[in-house]
């Protein structure tokens, strides 16, 4: 380890190994700081990722897949199903080894790397942060760096010392809980949403199957709907319901951000990606892609700053703006759309899913889903139109 | 004031994402609550997945 490196990126996730790799690959030398013992564990995630968005970041690896998902299924609270129809191929990823082979892809390019090194406060200096305080094995260290990327996921704390206002609202925030249920049966190459009060009020619950017998089992609710009852309470009577039999694997907690975007995301030798940065897609809560992208983006933007010798705020807003570019317009209006959506009532549900049923096969799509939803719901039609009149 | 059941607690830091004045320090398998920066608001112990936290006005 050097006393001093161009960039220290806090947090080995896929925001964090995406923007050291492309940071490192730009010419910068890179120091990166996990926290917990290994890269890669635990894994709090549904692990479903699309194919077109993903390849644009990095080749996904066969090895990187559990399982090949051909079809999407939403559940209304009264039971009827929808056989989403869509063009789209998605993964079921197994993001131990994918966490970890994008750690080993930027070490490849030089970036260091420690486990065990927990980053507790930055180093600031005329009113730049320049470098981070951790502990390691023991030992107090402080290693300088003229930028620092806080990929630390949403418990991130980087960005609270550096001055920029991260933490959430209740309601910009899915609790969730999942468990990783063997020996049940499923159709291997069907994602299942399942909607409504009884299961997941103010949020959604999946069933992402990893191959033939298992399957991640999560919900997340918003956090304004955990107050009588928590996650772990629902989803523990949807599993004695629908898999009795089922043995569980692994059972995680964790958090999302289903969040505007946020005003600053860049400080004067500071930036924020992937979950710290809110950048998860609020309707979906799904961070993978949206985060990874924008740590390249931060990768790129923070080795031309360092060539040019400028790296205060201004300097790295350009990151800011490439990527609210990128996703910004998107972000914002599922935003908008994630509260009326999920204020949904389980009869605007159940008619919505009756109607799309009776319509033929090919029109069961997100479109006409969405439309004949706005019909039941009127509240709806006024946000729609708000959002893309504006455009 | 609140406390943390440190045998239901899973470290997943959804408690830290809400804190209004930074009072929860996760590391990988403790959880620290800082009660002289704790304001009793509450909103860790709603928002924890595992209902971990306990809290007590
Ligand atoms: C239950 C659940 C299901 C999900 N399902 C999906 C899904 O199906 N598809 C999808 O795209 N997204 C999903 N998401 C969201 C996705 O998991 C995240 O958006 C993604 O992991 C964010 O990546 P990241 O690199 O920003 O943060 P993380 O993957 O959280 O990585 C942050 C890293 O920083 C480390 N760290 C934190 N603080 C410190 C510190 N002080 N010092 C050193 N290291 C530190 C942490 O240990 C961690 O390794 C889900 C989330 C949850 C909770």
């Amino acid at each position: 380890m050097k006393e001093m490196y161009d960039i220290i990126v806090v947090g080995a996730g896929p925001a964090g190994s995406t923007a050291a790799r492309v940071a490192a690959e730009n010419g910068a030398s890179v120091l990166m700081l996990e926290k917990d013992r290994e890269v890669g564990i635990p894994v709090r995630c549904a692990e479903a990722v699309g194919e077109i968005g993903m390849n644009r970041i990095v080749k996904l690896r066969p090895e990187w897949i559990a399982n090949r998902i051909e079809g999407v299924r939403i559940i209304a609270p009264d039971g009827t199903r929808i056989n989403v129809q869509h063009d789209e191929i998605g993964f079921v990823l197994d993001r131990k080894k994918f966490d970890s082979d994008l750690a080993r892809m930027a070490a490849e390019k030089g970036v260091e790397l420690l486990t065990k090194a927990y980053v507790f406060d930055l180093i600031k200096e005329k009113g730049f942060v320049s470098g981070v305080k951790f502990r390691y094995l023991g030992e107090e260290l402080s290693v300088r760096a003229k930028i620092v990327i806080g990929a630390d996921g949403v418990e991130s704390r980087v960005g609270r010392w550096a001055g920029l206002k991260t933490h959430l609202n209740l309601q910009d925030i899915e609790t969730c809980v999942q468990m990783t249920i063997t020996n049940i049966p499923l159709e291997k190459n069907y994602c299942d949403f399942y909607f409504g009060s009884d299961v997941a009020p103010g949020g959604y619950l999946w069933v992402f199957p990893k191959n033939e017998n298992t399957a991640n089992v999560g919900l997340g609710l918003s956090g304004v709907e955990a107050k009588d009852k928590s996650p772990i309470e629902y989803l523990k009577k949807f599993v004695e319901k629908h898999f009795p039999e089922g043995a569980v694997l692994t059972t995680v907690a964790g958090g999302v951000p289903c969040a505007p975007l946020m005003e600053k995301m860049v400080g004067n030798g500071i930036m924020l990606v992937g979950d710290a940065a809110h950048q998860a897609f609020p309707i979906t809560g799904g961070g993978i892609y949206t985060g990874m992208l924008a740590a390249k983006i931060a990768g790129e933007v923070a080795a031309e700053a360092l060539k040019s010798g400028d790296w205060s705020e201004e300097a790295l807003a350009r990151y800011q703006k490439l990527w609210e570019k990128e996703g910004g317009k998107d972000h914002m209006r599922a935003y908008r759309l994630k509260d009326p959506l999920f204020k949904l009532t389980d009869e605007d549900l159940n008619k919505t899913a009756a109607a799309v049923v009776k319509k033929p096969k090919a029109k069961h799509t997100i479109v006409t889903i969405f439309k004949t939803a706005l019909f039941k719901q009127p509240k709806l039609i006024a946000v729609v139109l708000k959002l893309f009149l504006r455009q | 004031m609140v406390q943390v059941k440190q045998d239901v607690c899973d470290f997943c830091g959804t408690c830290v994402s809400v804190c209004p004045v930074d009072a929860i320090e996760l590391l990988e398998a403790v959880l620290i609550i800082d009660q002289e920066k704790c304001i009793d608001c509450m909103k860790c112990v709603i928002v924890c997945p595992l209902r971990a936290l306990e809290g007590t006005k």
